[in-house]
């Protein structure tokens, strides 16, 4: 019994990681490669979520919808790296920090005034509900487990394009040097929009999968913003493979502090002291575990440089 | 000649100042009314600003024949930002009353407001423990409830229904654990475990997996707004609908329900008011709600339509002026309106004396899934904190 929990909870923590990571990979790429602080990365996650939803029932077929979701989301983030991004590049931190918030609440309101502020319904074609035997006397949720599937296929893909292909070796040079990448003819504006394109297209998918989970609502991305920021402190910013691991330890550890930690408590304290930190000190672990890391490792897991 | 000019300018004014302000009737009523508008529980605020703007209808958009004016004000779900638009509301706008106010820590924030600047507070949603006891007011009429006693029906109903070995869940939060509290004032059946998890939490799958683990045999929540969605929605996914029946408060209604569709349904609510009551004030305000708005009416749009029914009721009783707060005060005590909740009366506290029900979420009504009344869980239930009031009338 508790072996199979333990499995399940590290499935779940697996789950949750695998999200973290869709969202965690735009954002990294996006700071790393262009320096841009981009507190907008949620607003694209609602609005991947907003638009696959319009576009399920406008075609009734749910992979058509996830498509179209896929590119609406693409197109919107290409536009307002075009409209609004492009001028930030070169001002400081503090500049891009307020432009991208005010992006937030423009989208926030946007998808309120088009869509309303009653929480979206998402449901699931048949085939992907119900529920799969993974080991032998655990049931795990058949959506959960694509979920898990979807996000591992992407990070694979994304690791070979950044490692293994033109456009990767290309962004990896814009990454480290800009200008000498421009000198030599190649057109890092565009090469900017489209990588912002894709980081978007990311977070789209990842807002598009959490859709059948979560509520779809304005003000869904800030929700996640703050642990995917978690993440790329702890994976190291601007790295793909610190985004991979930082995403699952995150996950896990977050998943297993709220399962086990206040059981684990009773062992050593009072149950109602217990009873108390547990929940408390749960909600704290992910914050605590990046403490842990900048202290001893202050560019996180796996700086840029060696991603 | 500019002098002359101008006192003649100013003779008139005070003439027609002395004319407007006659012995009784005002020339205007003017309501303030805070809600949260922006931000994911603008939708609550929706419900409750269309159902005020159906009650003008209802009222011709007059109270005891003096037209209305009713200023909406945003609360962004913040106590500070609260009291900035009431002392707007009360200083630049001039309004004779105050409504609406969906949480109770802004609640608490702005009645000693609005009571210090001599007006009345007609909260139609938040249900903070201490106004309805040791901190309650004269100023201060609720056409909602107390927090805990939504809980407390809860409680009452499994207790009576003899289920044991429940499951308690809720945000780690003072309301959630008032919610707690209040469930475990009445229930007294094997609790197996309390879970309280982090406020705004998204997943909760790693809990319910917990939670199958155990083995109960009922689950009790408190998931307000989007984490009810998410919760329910996981619920349901994880396979534990037909397993293990899901008991809330303030989980699903009209708000989520159009986010929840069939994931809602066996979802047992306890609440005083459904839109499916027998009730005539309720039968036309829900008609005409759906008739206007193209949605279904929830219970903070109910409560809201009841505060301006209230107000009208006082303005009527004192020929059209709110000018004198003992007399709104007097009035208002008598609760003389056609409530949706059917006549009911208020307690000491300022609190109404109401039934609770049992609602479950079945298949029917416009939006294919809708809450139904199962059963009266209490008449005339009176909040536990009452006797702590030290008010007398």
């Amino acid at each position: 019994m508790t072996t199979i929990l333990v499995f399940e909870q590290l499935l779940n923590g697996l789950q949750f990681g695998v999200m973290l990571f869709l969202m965690a990979a735009g954002l990294t790429l996006v700071f790393g490669i262009m320096n841009l602080v981009n507190l907008a990365h949620g607003s694209l996650y609602m609005v991947g979520a907003y638009l696959t939803v319009s576009a399920v029932q406008w075609t009734g077929n749910y992979l058509a919808g996830v498509a179209l979701g896929l590119l609406g989301t693409l197109a919107v983030g290409m536009l307002v790296e075009v409209i609004a991004l492009r001028t930030l590049y070169e001002r400081d931190h503090l500049d891009q920090v307020l432009a991208t918030f005010g992006l937030i609440l423009f989208f926030n309101e946007l998808i309120a005034i088009i869509w309303g502020r009653t929480a979206l319904y998402m449901s699931l074609p048949a085939w992907l509900q119900g529920h799969i035997e993974i080991i032998p006397g655990s049931i795990y949720p058949l959506y959960r487990a694509v979920v898990i599937g979807v996000g591992l296929v992407v990070g694979a893909l994304l690791w070979f394009v950044v490692t293994r292909t033109r456009l990767g070796m290309l962004i990896r040079a814009g990454a480290s040097n800009r200008t000498m990448v421009a000198a030599l003819g190649i057109n890092i504006r565009l090469l900017y929009t489209v990588v912002f394109g894709f980081g978007a297209a990311l977070a789209g998918l990842a807002g598009l999968m959490a859709g059948p989970i979560y509520a779809v609502q304005p003000g869904m991305g800030e929700l996640i913003l703050i642990q995917v920021f978690v993440v790329i402190v702890i994976g190291g910013i601007g790295s793909i493979r610190g985004a991979l691991v930082g995403s699952l330890v995150v996950g896990v550890v977050d998943t297993l502090g709220r399962a086990f930690l206040k059981p684990l408590l009773g062992h050593f304290i009072s149950p109602p002291a217990a009873e108390a930190a547990g929940p408390a000190l749960a909600s704290m672990l992910i914050y605590l575990l990046m403490a842990l890391v900048l202290s001893l490792r202050p560019e996180g897991l796996f700086p840029a440089k060696s991603g | 000649m500019p002098i002359p000019i101008r006192m003649l300018a100013a003779v008139a004014t005070a003439a027609t100042l002395a004319f407007a302000l006659p012995a009784a009737a005002q020339q205007k009523i003017k309501i303030g009314f805070i809600t949260t508008l922006s931000g994911p529980a603008g939708v609550i605020g929706k419900h409750m600003k269309d159902s005020v703007e159906l009650a003008l209808d209802h009222l011709g958009h007059k109270m005891g024949g003096v037209p209305v004016e009713v200023i909406f004000g945003d609360d962004q779900f913040k106590p500070d930002v609260g009291v900035q638009v009431a002392e707007e509301m009360l200083k630049k706008h001039q309004v004779d009353i105050m409504s609406g106010i969906i949480w109770s820590h802004v609640m608490m924030a702005v009645v000693p407001v609005v009571t210090g600047a001599g007006k009345v507070m007609v909260g139609t949603n938040a249900g903070a423990s201490p106004l309805a006891g040791k901190a309650c007011h004269e100023q201060y009429f609720s056409t909602s409830w107390n927090n805990d006693q939504t809980p407390e029906a809860m409680g009452k109903f499994m207790q009576e229904q003899g289920i044991n070995d429940v499951y308690v869940m809720a945000p780690n939060y003072q309301a959630g654990k008032d919610m707690v509290a209040g469930f475990k004032r009445f229930y007294k059946g094997r609790i197996v475990e309390e879970i309280f998890t982090k406020p705004g939490q998204q997943d909760y799958q790693a809990e319910i997996t917990q939670l199958r683990a155990k083995g109960p045999k009922a689950v009790f929540v408190f998931y307000p707004g989007g984490m009810g969605i998410q919760f329910v929605k996981q619920y349901v996914q994880a396979g534990l609908r037909e397993r293990i029946p899901l008991y809330s408060v303030f989980t699903v209604d009209e708000t989520t329900l159009p986010a929840l569709k069939e994931s809602a349904l066996g979802q047992y609510e306890a609440k005083f008011w459904s839109p499916d009551m027998k009730v005539p004030a309720s039968q036309k305000y829900v008609a005409d709600f759906r008739k206007k708005f193209g949605y279904t009416p929830s219970f903070y749009g109910a409560q809201s339509y009841d505060g301006m029914l209230l107000i009208d009721s006082a303005v009527r009783a004192n020929k059209g002026s709110l000018a004198n707060t003992k007399a709104v005060i007097a009035s208002m005590r008598k609760a003389d309106f056609d409530s949706i909740r059917g006549p009911f009366k208020y307690n000491v506290n300022h609190h109404p004396i109401q039934d609770f029900f049992l609602l479950r979420a079945v298949k029917g009504g416009p939006d294919g899934v809708e809450m139904r009344i199962q059963k009266k869980v209490f008449d005339d239930h009176k909040d536990s904190y009452y006797q702590d009031c030290k008010m007398k009338w």
